[in-house]
């Protein structure tokens, strides 16, 4: 589904990943460790077509499709979904109607007929109850005073809604208390299906018991240095990732953010 | 931001909306200013002799009045005699009586706007007073609107009708020296709208007036009056286009409202004058002086304005809160594009014991447009307990753009407390990019963010101008993405 070949991308002429390669097929889990500054995130979005990163070199196809030639809203329409690591404010836009105006961008791009408002309301609510938010935050404006937690229910909560191809999920399960780890865990399992890849971002293999994927890379200094199945994880947890030749918890490169 | 250059282009070239011209046969005055022009105009209206008197008093205070320039917005010199001060469309005898006599070309025109005065008659409940050029075309709703007390009707009809209540408020807010612009409508007037709400009455329906400038170089001059008498309400909306010409166009209106004891006026504009090309070439001159005197006790006098257009725009709604207890409010939304310029705000003039006011401002800019808010908050001597809250906030969407905020602040009462924020913001890289991975178009999610950016605004709209308002911003906002 995915394909990314010898993938460079820099930001304010600094490169950050240096040489990546990585095939995700259709229903596989494929989990991303690695150090802080390590470029985790950049990947993420730069596949999403974020143009604070610049491509230099390699190319990513989607389905046999180049990404690299379609703009963000494009590929999100082609099916690619980021739940962020820090999702953003929208002041005074509400969640309902955001989360509306999404899908039917995204049913207008398919050629089916827009959600009416009433039918739309149902159907958040119901994937609201499903990654246990009240419905009370439909209402109120995109992740304004969302706490951590809530922000990141809300990133799944838009993934159920947007049913999309490949879900890229940038550390959604960092800063969640036990039971939120849950919700999301399901939540991220109910996506999990035949036809859909997700890559998960993750520094924390608990996560992994929840949601097994089928294949663990490390990226460390821009490029991915080991892969393996899920038995890596727990690898990583008890040796650390100074044994593949980096000091831990350290950045690859000179800053960390 | 991604949209590609050839594709902000096309969006930039989209035409104004409502740039269409409509060819009617109409009576039109040979530009230029002088008594005889006066008297004509008066003369043609049918007015007694003593509006005439009036317009003339205010002629020669005119005369000896200069253009403002302290507002921060600059624009080419206006040769007042290169103006026509009166068009009509001809009528083949009197007014029309009912809407069955009014030239089809005309209904046409506004059916083209979006207001089908035959379908608001039926669905929506408003009435509307349609000003064209320089004369009320038609008024809808009278029937139902006499059976309440209520007078709604164009203000040559008013002055001819009920001469005592026009003699008795007419330039009582707004006089003739007040400022340049309302001098020069003093003189020169030539129709606009008059309301009266009788004593306890409840005005059964939104009364509505839309205006439109047509024919070329005329000015537009409209006079409103409305008078809530006490314990009365009123709901007031105004919606305002023009065509796209070349020359730019001048209007200069003068709105006055006055709220008797425990009286309540609420008055909503949205108004859409063409604002000029993308060079900046052409659009409206918008010098407006609407101002409310609240001064019954327990009075209330609302503004709420959304301006998208013109190509300037000076404006400053204010009120006058004499009355004890009695409540000003500022609600606006000002949108500068391309090379538009707007110095707008509000004034709240706190003279009695315990007034409150309340203002606020959305000031939004793109493009190389300069977006200045000028607000003044005075407290004369007697504004025992007065208090005021502001809250002004710009967003600029590109950096190519200006806000500037002027507060002003006078205060002779120690009594009086005032509370100010103002917020700068940009729409984000982050807030486009959150959108876009959503799948949603950039114009649209600059549109969205917009919109949430006016909301406390939009909530005091009437709802179907509510709807309206937000769909102009997002035609207002096209080609600002780049
Ligand atoms: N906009 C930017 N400007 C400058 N440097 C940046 C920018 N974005 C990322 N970087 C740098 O790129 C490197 C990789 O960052 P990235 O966010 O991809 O790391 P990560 O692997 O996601 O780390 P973490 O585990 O802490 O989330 C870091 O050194 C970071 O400082
Ligand atoms: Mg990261």
């Amino acid at each position: 589904m995915l394909s990314i070949k010898n993938l460079h991308a820099s930001v304010e002429g600094k490169e950050i990943l240096k040489g990546i390669n990585l095939e995700i097929k259709a229903g596989e889990v494929h989990a991303i460790m690695g150090p802080n500054g390590s470029g985790k995130s950049t990947l993420s979005q730069v596949l999403a077509g974020n143009e604070a990163f610049e491509v230099t070199e390699g190319e990513i196809t989607l389905n046999g499709e180049n990404l690299l030639e379609l703009e963000t809203e494009e590929r999100a329409r082609e099916g690619i979904f980021l739940a962020f690591q820090y999702p953003v404010e929208i002041p005074g836009v509400s969640n309902l109607q955001f989360l509306r105006t999404a899908v039917n961008a995204m049913r207008q791009h398919k050629g089916q007929d827009e959600m009416n408002a009433a039918e739309f309301m149902k159907l958040a609510k119901e994937i609201s109850k499903q990654v246990d938010l009240d419905p009370s935050f439909l209402k109120r404006g995109v992740n304004e005073g969302f706490s951590g937690g809530e922000k990141k229910r809300n990133e799944i909560l838009q993934a159920l809604l947007l049913q999309p191809k490949l879900a890229i999920l940038d550390e959604t399960d960092s800063g969640l208390d036990i039971d939120a780890l849950k919700v999301v865990s399901d939540g991220v399992n109910a996506l999990r299906a035949e036809d859909r890849a997700i890559l998960m971002v993750t520094h924390y293999q608990r996560l992994l018991n929840h949601i097994v994927p089928d294949y663990v890379h490390v990226l460390a200094g821009g490029k991915i240095i080991k892969s393996g199945g899920r038995e890596l994880a727990l690898e990583l947890e008890e040796r650390g990732y100074g044994w593949l030749g980096i000091k831990d918890e350290e950045p690859a490169d000179s800053t960390a953010n | 931001m991604a949209t590609t250059d050839q594709e902000v282009n096309e969006l930039i070239k989209r035409e104004y909306e409502h740039g269409f011209v409509t060819n009617i046969e109409s009576d039109t005055f040979e530009p230029g200013l002088n008594e005889d022009v006066i008297a004509r105009l008066s003369g043609i209206k049918k007015e007694p002799e003593w509006m005439l008197e009036w317009r003339l008093k205010a002629y020669r205070r005119w005369l000896e009045m200069d253009e403002p320039d302290w507002a921060h917005v600059g624009y080419p010199k206006i040769d007042y005699n290169s103006i026509s001060y009166y068009s009509a469309p001809k009528r083949k005898e009197d007014m029309p009586q009912s809407l069955d006599e009014v030239d089809p070309e005309l209904l046409k025109t506004y059916e083209k706007l979006g207001i089908p005065l035959h379908e608001r008659e039926k669905l929506a409940g408003v009435a509307v007073d349609a000003v064209f050029d320089s004369v009320s075309v038609a008024t809808t709703f009278k029937e139902p609107l006499a059976k309440a007390g209520v007078i709604f009707c164009s203000i040559s009809e008013a002055i001819r009708d009920y001469p005592e209540l026009v003699q008795k408020y007419l330039g009582t807010v707004v006089p003739h020296g007040d400022n340049f612009f309302a001098g020069l409508n003093s003189a020169v007037f030539s129709d606009g709208t008059f309301v009266y709400v009788p004593k306890g009455v409840r005005c059964p329906m939104e009364l509505s007036t839309y205006f439109r400038i047509n024919a070329a170089n005329t000015g537009q001059f409209e006079r409103t009056l409305i008078i809530a008498d006490e314990g009365s309400y009123v709901s007031y909306l105004e919606g305002c286009t023009a065509p796209m010409r070349d020359e730019n166009q001048l209007h200069a209106a003068v709105v006055e409202l006055v709220a008797l004891d425990d009286a309540q006026i609420k008055y909503s504009t949205v108004q859409n004058w063409y604002p000029g090309d993308e060079e900046g070439k052409g659009g409206i001159f918008n010098f407006v002086t609407k101002r409310g005197a609240a001064i019954g006790k327990n009075s209330k006098i609302s503004w709420t304005q959304v301006e998208t257009g013109s190509a300037v725009t000076w404006k400053y709604p204010s009120c006058v809160l004499r009355g004890e207890n009695s409540v000003g409010e500022f609600y606006s939304v000002a949108l500068t594009n391309n090379f538009q310029q707007a110095d707008t705000g509000t004034k709240m003039i706190h003279l009695g014991k315990n007034t409150s006011s309340t203002i606020i401002s959305k000031g939004i800019s793109a493009g190389k447009s300069s977006n200045a808010y000028r607000g003044l908050v005075k407290f004369g001597p007697g504004a025992e307990g007065a208090r005021n809250f502001t809250q002004c906030d710009s967003l600029l969407i590109g950096d190519r753009c200006g806000a500037h905020t002027f507060p002003y602040i006078e205060s002779k009462n120690k009594s009086a407390i005032v509370e100010h924020e103002a917020t700068t913001s940009k729409v984000s890289d982050e807030q486009m990019f959150l959108c876009r991975q959503r799948g949603i178009d950039p114009e649209q999610a600059v549109s969205m963010i917009v919109n949430g950016f006016c909301k406390e605004v939009f909530k005091e709209l009437p709802m179907e101008f509510a709807v309206e308002a937000g769909k102009l911003l997002e035609v207002s906002l096209e080609g600002s993405v780049g």
